[in-house]
């Protein structure tokens, strides 16, 4: 257990040792340089864990003492992971390997001449090729706000000393020592903060109506089942800065008058799982969790729950049935949460993402958090870019921004020259977006006006080579096997979607199918229990409304404009352009494909299972797909 | 159902040690679902020994503890192969062609999504997205991501596996 005097005394040591990285305007007297080596997810699984240990190794076999070797978390370009950034230059090296760093401590660290060849290059300028040296110079990062992931790639998820030398814990210190509950409630209240799960609902208003209960005991949740496919920034924000959420759970608890958090987190998150424990014990051992918090007599502990794989589990009362050892499944609403939640007690249940943003709100002010975003959505939004996209990844940008600077300049535009079709957001409770509204401001009511939602924060990139007609299959096969059974409109309504969704796919859908798709679509969105039901026909319905003439060629013309759905597609071989190479023929899986050598040849379409491998291998672009 | 007394049979010491901590969740509010994921964690799957155990010291009945662990995708009530592939189907990895992947496994491994090749040897599973999209298409094999993955990669990789 730490005194508030000691608590300081940490933080400033430690800030002068991370100001390398922290504040590029010191000029920094010490000959220190701090080597950052990204350790989400992503570059974890490129082997970052062996670049760390290989750099840990040669520094010591080199005696080069005044380097330090710092794991964070995730940087947010995956696409070029993984990452290593060199402070307090700021050089950031893209895409190394573990024998890279032979060349980086030698080259770099010893004589000071940058590894040119593994800086980034920004390949989709039209001009000669980009290279960028510094990380700040980076246009990913050019539009980024970053609240939620300021700390992820800056101090070491595993050290609470780094958290507390950029301001941790100083947001808890103030409300416990200088505010009251109602000022922290009408902080949070007043900021417009939003939840970031999908809902959107106010979250100070959340905290008033459970603080208003009088009761012996509350909770507080913080709901990291991140299931939307396509979103990972709970994930990221979990490896990257732990303890942000820790303190914003404790904050909660001490407004809404509850002493006990749990943390119900996927089983499949295994690095942000371990992080999480770690950091609990570090803020135990502070004396920032557990009894007498920070010598005042608030005290409050927190539980992590791994969940098993149920997407239904993020609805709250889903969530809090597993919790209390159940079937994930959903409950009718009201009595809500706040009055009867989690063992039948008040409970506060938020979002990763709203969480991080508390420790900043209290710090900073409710003004100051409000002046960022949009009229009605205040602050910024976490999106993961996915799909078509050159710079996929996690980004941070404020509410209102459009989509077509998310996409061409965060995201760098559509790879291989090809054009942009639509973006997904919301995952399976969400729609597609269309070129028509790139310009459309991103925030809670504008999306939902266009029949999609912000739902987590995905955001998945289509080309022309995505058949939308698949992607509304792809979904509805997700939340069919995903409803949790318990109300019928969800448990038979999805499967009949999907049913109709896959006669169609298969060149066998009538028109008469596409009315009874909007038709029962619409009837799901009443009837169903929760969220997921009311929102399962989203993508079916978006899909339609934009993309009305890909439905009609696969039920009048039983074309698949894009080529995807196998039943509607046919190979050939142009005469013409075949050399009679017969490279075709040697990987085609099944033998349907015969001819002499250097003579045309021919695909027998009764054989032929669709598999594309000849359409891929063909070098004269002799192989048509119809 | 009835809980099985395990006072009857010849515990080991392995067995005890089991029992001892399988009776550590009975205080925990809520506990089986963690009592669960330990048994998943110690032998592999859910076997029905275990689950007589877990009914036993939690004082619950085995159709509640049959209704929460089938309930549940990351819970199996069968035994799985040595190495466990799980192939994202998340919408990233889904438009980049996770499809192509699990068709690509199947032939390369001949089972089909939910079965275990004859030696054992690996499980293939769909998952649901793994939260690694930016290396789409990813899979995990075992607890180890393998992102941007291509016909080629694969059987890099299963050959490691295959050692």
């Amino acid at each position: 257990m730490k005194t508030l005097e000691e608590l300081m005394q940490i933080r400033e040591k430690t800030l002068w040792g991370i100001q390398v990285r922290t504040d590029s305007s010191v000029v920094h007297n010490l000959a220190e340089k701090h080597i950052l080596v990204c350790s989400g997810t992503g570059c974890t699984s490129s082997s970052s864990t062996l670049i760390i240990s290989n750099f840990t190794k040669l520094l010591e076999e080199k005696n080069l003492d005044n380097v330090r070797v710092i794991k964070t978390g995730c940087f947010g370009l995956c696409a070029k992971g993984p990452v290593v950034v060199i402070y307090p230059e700021g050089i950031f090296y893209s895409m190394v390997q573990p024998e890279d760093v032979v060349e980086i401590v030698e080259q770099h660290l010893m004589t000071g001449r940058i590894v040119e060849r593994l800086l980034y290059e920004d390949e989709e300028q039209e001009q000669e090729q980009l290279v960028i040296t510094k990380l700040a110079d980076l246009p990913f990062y050019q539009k980024q706000q970053r609240i939620v992931l300021k700390n992820c790639g800056l101090i070491n998820p595993e050290d609470i000393d780094e958290y507390l030398a950029v301001g941790g814990y100083q947001a808890l210190s103030k409300a416990l020592n200088k505010m009251s509950r109602y000022d922290v409630i009408e902080t949070v209240k007043k900021s417009g903060l939003r939840g970031r799960g999908g809902g959107g609902f106010p979250t100070g208003l959340k905290w008033e109506f459970a603080a208003k209960q009088l009761n012996d005991q509350k909770y507080i949740i913080c709901n990291a089942d991140e299931g939307d496919p396509g979103a990972f920034m709970d994930r990221s924000i979990l490896e990257g800065d732990p303890h942000s959420c820790l303190e914003a759970m404790t904050i909660g608890g001490y407004a809404i008058g509850a002493n006990k958090g749990y943390i119900y987190i996927r089983a499949e998150y295994p690095i942000a799982v371990k992080r999480l424990e770690v950091a609990i014990a570090q803020a135990k051992e502070y004396g920032l969790l557990g009894e007498d918090i920070l010598g005042t007599p608030f005290n409050f502990d927190i539980e992590i729950r791994l969940g098993a794989g149920a997407f239904v589990c993020g609805e709250e009362t889903a969530l809090m049935n597993s919790i209390e050892g159940k079937r994930g499944m959903p409950n009718p609403k009201p009595p809500f949460p706040a009055v009867s939640g989690l063992f039948g007690k008040p409970t506060v249940i938020n979002n990763v993402e709203t969480f991080s943003n508390i420790p900043q709100i209290i710090n900073e002010g409710s003004e100051w958090f409000a002046a960022i975003g949009s009229e009605n959505s205040k602050g910024t939004k976490v999106f993961a870019l996915g799909g078509k996209i050159v710079n996929t990844g996690l980004i941070e940008v404020p509410m209102g921004i459009t989509l077509r600077e998310i996409i061409y300049d965060i995201g760098g535009g559509i790879p291989h020259g090809k054009h942009f079709k639509s973006v997904q957001t919301g995952g399976p409770s969400g729609g597609c977006i269309t070129k028509d509204y790139l310009d459309t401001k991103i925030d809670y009511d504008n999306l939902t006006a266009l029949g999609s939602m912000m739902g987590s924060g995905g955001m998945i990139v289509m080309d022309e080579d995505n058949c939308m007609v698949d992607m509304a299959r792809f979904y509805l096969d997700f939340t069919r096997e995903e409803s949790c059974g318990k109300c019928s409109p969800c448990r038979i309504g999805t499967t009949r979607l999907l049913e109709i969704l896959e006669k169609i796919t298969e060149g066998k859908g009538t028109l008469a199918d596409l009315q009874k798709l909007e038709t029962l679509s619409e009837e799901i969105k009443v009837a169903s229990l929760c969220g997921l039901g009311q929102t399962a026909p989203n993508p079916v319905l978006s899909t339609i409304k934009h993309f009305k003439g890909e439905y009609l060629a696969h039920i009048v013309d039983k074309k698949c404009p894009a080529g995807v759905c196998k039943s509607l597609v046919q190979y050939f071989i142009e005469k013409e352009q075949c050399r009679g190479c017969s490279l075709c023929a040697k990987k085609c899986p099944v033998m349907a494909i015969s001819g002499q050598l250097k003579e045309p040849h021919q695909i027998d379409t009764e054989k032929c299972i669709k598999c594309g491998l000849c359409y891929e291998s063909c070098r004269f672009k002799a192989i048509v797909r119809k | 159902m009835q809980a099985v007394k395990t006072s009857s049979c010849n515990c080991s010491s392995a067995n005890q040690d089991f029992i001892q901590q399988i009776s550590e969740f009975k205080g925990l509010d809520g506990g089986l679902i963690p009592a669960l994921h330990a048994v998943q964690e110690r032998y592999g799957y859910l076997a029905e020994e275990a689950l007589k155990v877990v009914a036993e010291q939690l004082e619950v009945s085995m159709a509640k503890i049959y209704g929460v662990a089938t309930f549940y995708s990351y819970f199996s009530v069968v035994p799985k192969g040595e190495h466990i592939i799980r192939v994202c189907l998340g919408t990233a990895c889904y438009v980049k062609g996770a499809q192509e992947l699990i068709d690509n496994l199947s032939q390369e491994l001949k089972i089909r999504v939910g079965e275990t090749t004859e030696d054992g040897k690996f499980t293939l599973e769909a998952s649901r997205c793994l939260g690694a999209c930016g290396l789409a298409p990813a899979m995990m094999i075992d607890s180890d991501v393998y992102g941007k993955l291509t016909g080629k990669k694969i059987k890099e990789v299963l050959e490691k596996y295959n050692q």
